[in-house]
């Protein structure tokens, strides 16, 4: 196994901060930082509607603030195919809707309440991601 | 206060991202990547960011009262459905092929990247699309 590009010390602090703003909303606000349904609800739903427009707004806000105090320049290196642009995108709107969540929610929010069924989640999709890229590889 | 408190987690959400550069694909694609040249960073993002979100479980045991809220709003069906197991998969499919997931996909609006935008776009009609099914 070859180890690259790999920054353990930024990825373990950015997490303690992602950490961070997931217990903060959860004990100020009482509820869960899943991205996925935050935005959902800001569309779709009447219930907190002002609050979820707001975080999704300083999601955006959280790297130009980075960009201002830290460092100007971010890495950002995505395919430039549009058909799996949009095909990839489909495929995380369907199925983070159909799955109640992503990353975040699953990943992050309920494998720290250990919800059986973000345990399950997050397996499923890890491992669906992983033969994804290793099949991709192949062609 | 609420919505202050929304607007400061969600900037410091998405500054946390930019500082373990996860709203860089490239950098997520490396961690799927475990069977070629693997990049582990974003194994270490969930785990610090897990090390600080594991005790709201005490929390939820002992009842506290959210600071701004009546209660704690969380997830109330516990049931392993089709749903969750075929949304996640597909999620995990269209996450393996571009490297982006929501969280990400919003923060690097920041970035004006049309690629990256052309994927929320994809993504939100998608959201569209299941809630008018399902209706």
């Amino acid at each position: 196994m070859t180890i690259i590009n790999f920054t353990p010390i930024e990825a373990f602090l950015g997490g303690l901060i992602i950490g961070f703003s997931v217990v903060l909303f959860y004990i100020a606000n009482g509820r869960i930082a899943g991205i996925s349904g935050i935005v959902n609800n800001s569309i779709f739903s009447n219930v907190n509607r002002f609050d979820n427009i707001l975080f999704v707004i300083g999601l955006v806000i959280g790297p130009i603030l980075y960009k201002i105090i830290i460092n100007p320049e971010i890495n950002f290196n995505i395919s430039n195919s549009i058909p799996l642009l949009i095909a990839a995108g489909f495929l995380v709107g369907v199925g983070t809707k159909i799955g109640s969540g992503c990353t975040s929610g699953h990943g992050i929010c309920g494998i720290s309440r250990f919800s059986k069924r973000s345990i399950v989640a997050t397996l499923i999709f890890m491992i669906s991601a992983i033969l994804t890229v290793f099949i991709k590889g192949l062609l | 206060m609420r919505g202050i408190i929304s607007l400061v987690c969600g900037i410091i959400f998405g500054f946390g991202l930019t500082v373990a550069s996860m709203t860089n694909p490239e950098k997520v694609l490396g961690f799927l990547n475990i069977f070629g040249a693997w990049d582990p960073s974003l194994a270490f993002v969930m785990a610090g960011a897990i090390l600080i979100t594991s005790p709201m479980l005490y929390l939820q045991k002992h009842k506290v009262k959210p600071w701004f809220a009546d209660n704690f709003s969380l997830p109330t069906f516990k049931e392993i459905d089709k749903n969750l197991i075929l949304g996640a998969t597909l999620f995990g499919i269209g996450w393996g092929l571009i490297g982006l997931c929501p969280g990400p996909a919003i923060a690097s609006l920041a970035l004006l990247n049309i690629n990256s935008i052309i994927f929320l776009i994809s993504m939100i009609s998608a959201f569209f699309i299941v809630q008018v099914i399902r209706r």
